[in-house]
């Protein structure tokens, strides 16, 4: 009875700070305490029997977005950024923590909630299939009660910036992936949302939609100063538009910061892969270790800071070198490192592979 | 009262989305309109078919079945007109499009009742209609204004605890996302089963519909009343005009049932 009575002082407690906050900040605009979200999962085991068993997809997640912020939310698939995207919205019911967003309780207040944010699913549409594009456009302006004269500067603009002038009058099955992936943005921005959700935006596009979209969002954030919140498991997303970039992984937040400093959280590591002209006993270079030898092919893994060219100079200058390639690490590499790190290093990075010459 | 307001127009708005969707398969339409047509009467039929050889089944007038008949199908027609698709509610949370519908700022019960909209279900209760009249010509009831508003009261009614059927079933889908038939069964069967007397049925099956899955109350037990006929049950008079009050009942239910069931909304893995 004791500890009830006590929580309760501290829930109230807890409301009064969040509208002290608003009040004197006012640049709040998602703010997440302790946020979680337990799936219970039941399994198969044996032919009538049945688990069950608790999955922690969101592990007591706290963080600040502020009005005007574009931040990059990463981790490997099921680390848990959909689900967290899903609770900002109000798709998915939190399990326990403290969620504001706009200071709207998304749980509570949905459909007012909905007025105030856009949303793009990169793997679903919003769009009406059968219909033309303009159709699901005005539908949003009725929808959202969006003024006339609003609603027509706003689609004026999307369809000038993301070049969809061509596919007004098309039916939205008849658009390509990369062309409804920008139509689904425009539908989402319409209303004037405050923040922008995007999962995955550039998933499944090509390199040329790819750079449409980016450079649409720079220009929505630094225009418009719409907040912006994305997930991706492209580091080039990040790297073009994001300033903060905050890592997930098994539910947590490992890391929220800047670029720079995730690559140093991460002591992430280049690779050389160097092909020579015939089979070498491991090459001893300074400033690199040697990590795998594989017939006249070998792996050197060296920092990531440092520079590849001094390297190569050295392996040209004692080696017959025939060929090589630098393998960059990608996001999740450096995600990997960062546990790894924990406990004590990992295995060799899974990494792009990026020549250098042919 | 604001919510109600907003859920209606969001209805409206996504109803007319659907409407233009499906206008762009006109042959589709037309001819899905056509075959739906052709069943229903095809069901009439049958009754015909029984009367041409009895002049009486279970003690009812072929006027009398007609009219059953013809509420049943009045009902189950609005219910399915506005509320339909509820029965699809399992397949959005499955393949996860729910997303899409929480996502906008319209009830997410007003969604899921537009969804996949057919106007060509308008034709069941035009076909029940066109029953109806001539069930009372047969009939010559020689009602009073106040029968004939009880009478369309059992229409609404009906319609209401069909309705409430549906979303229940739908309710249960964000659980059970294969659900569906099972729905079905209770609604369509149900149907089949209110055009006919509940004399022609064993009590057992009559006191299920009563009291587990209130069909019953959709027309039987009040057309009973307004034919002077006995309840086959023997329940006290009054019951007769509980129709209305089952209606709240199963729509409040309901309406509980569906906020947990948005609750416990999982979604998918994306």
């Amino acid at each position: 009875m004791d500890g009830m009575a006590a929580s309760d002082g501290m829930d109230g407690t807890d409301g009064m700070d969040g509208t002290r906050g608003t009040v004197a900040g006012g640049d709040e605009l998602i703010v997440l305490e302790e946020l979680e979200k337990v799936f219970r999962v039941r399994r198969r085991a044996g032919r009538f029997r049945r688990t069950r068993s608790e999955v922690r997809a969101v592990n007591g997640i706290s963080f600040t977005v502020r009005r005007g912020e574009m931040v990059g939310y990463i981790g490997p698939n099921g680390a848990g950024k959909s689900t967290t995207i899903k609770m900002l919205t109000g798709i998915l019911t939190p399990s326990g923590g403290r969620l504001r967003v706009a200071g709207i309780d998304p749980q509570h207040e949905r459909t007012r909630l909905a007025r105030r944010i856009g949303v793009v699913f990169g793997q679903r549409t919003t769009l009406w299939w059968d219909l033309p594009l303009r159709d699901s456009y005005a539908l949003v302006r009725r929808m959202y009660r969006v003024p006339q004269a609003r609603f027509r500067e706003n689609l004026e603009r999307c369809v000038e910036l993301l070049d969809l002038a061509e596919l007004l009058e098309v039916p939205v099955r008849q658009l390509s992936l990369g062309q409804r992936m920008r139509g689904d943005i425009a539908a989402a921005l319409l209303h004037d949302p405050e923040v922008l959700y995007l999962d995955e935006p550039t998933i499944g596009l090509d390199v040329i939609s790819k750079a449409k979209v980016r450079s649409f969002l720079r220009e929505l954030n630094a225009e418009r100063g719409t907040t912006v919140l994305l997930t991706t498991h492209d580091l080039t997303d990040i790297e073009q538009l994001c300033r903060r970039v905050m890592v997930i992984d098994h539910g947590r937040l490992m890391y929220d910061g800047g670029l720079p400093g995730l690559y140093e959280a991460g002591a992430g590591e280049r690779q050389l892969v160097v092909d020579l002209e015939r089979e070498q006993p491991p090459i001893s270079v300074e400033g690199a270790r040697t990590v795998r030898v594989e017939g006249p092919r070998q792996w050197l893994a060296f920092p990531a800071k440092a520079s590849a060219a001094p390297l190569v100079a050295r392996v040209a200058a004692d080696y017959p070198l025939l060929d090589l390639s630098l393998r960059e690490p990608d996001i999740e590499d450096v995600i990997a490192r960062m546990y790894a790190s924990g406990d004590g290093g990992g295995d060799g990075p899974r990494a792009a592979e990026v020549p250098v010459a042919g | 009262m604001v919510k109600v307001l907003d859920g209606l127009r969001g209805y409206g708005l996504i109803v007319g989305m659907w409407f233009r969707s499906t206008l762009a398969y006109r042959a589709s339409f037309l001819l899905t309109t056509l075959g739906n047509a052709i069943t229903s009467w095809l069901e009439f039929a049958g009754i015909l078919i029984i009367f041409s050889h009895v002049d009486q089944l279970g003690g009812f007038s072929v006027g009398e079945v007609a009219l059953m008949y013809a509420t049943a199908s009045c009902s189950l027609g609005l219910a399915d007109l506005f509320l339909g698709n509820m029965d699809q509610l399992g397949a959005r949370v499955r393949d996860g499009s729910v997303d899409t519908m929480l996502i906008r700022p319209v009830p997410l019960f007003a969604q899921v009742a537009a969804d996949r909209f057919v106007l060509r279900r308008v034709g069941r209760i035009v076909q029940g209609l066109l029953v109806l009249g001539w069930a009372l010509a047969q009939l010559r009831p020689g009602w009073s204004v106040l029968e004939y508003a009880l009478l369309a009261g059992v229409i609404v009614c009906g319609a209401a605890i069909f309705g409430a059927l549906w979303a229940l079933g739908g309710a249960f889908q964000f659980w059970a996302q294969d659900a569906a038939q099972v729905q079905n069964s209770v609604t369509y069967g149900g149907n089949r089963l209110l055009q006919y007397p509940p004399t022609i049925y064993g009590t057992e099956l009559v006191r299920g519909v009563t009291y587990v899955v209130p069909l019953a109350f959709v027309n039987w037990v009040p057309l009973l009343r307004l034919l002077d006929r006995d309840d086959p049950l023997g329940l006290p008079g009054w019951v007769d005009f509980l129709s209305p009050l089952v209606a709240v009942v199963m729509c409040a239910l309901t309406a509980l049932l569906w906020r947990v069931g948005v609750r416990s909304y999982r979604s998918t893995g994306s």
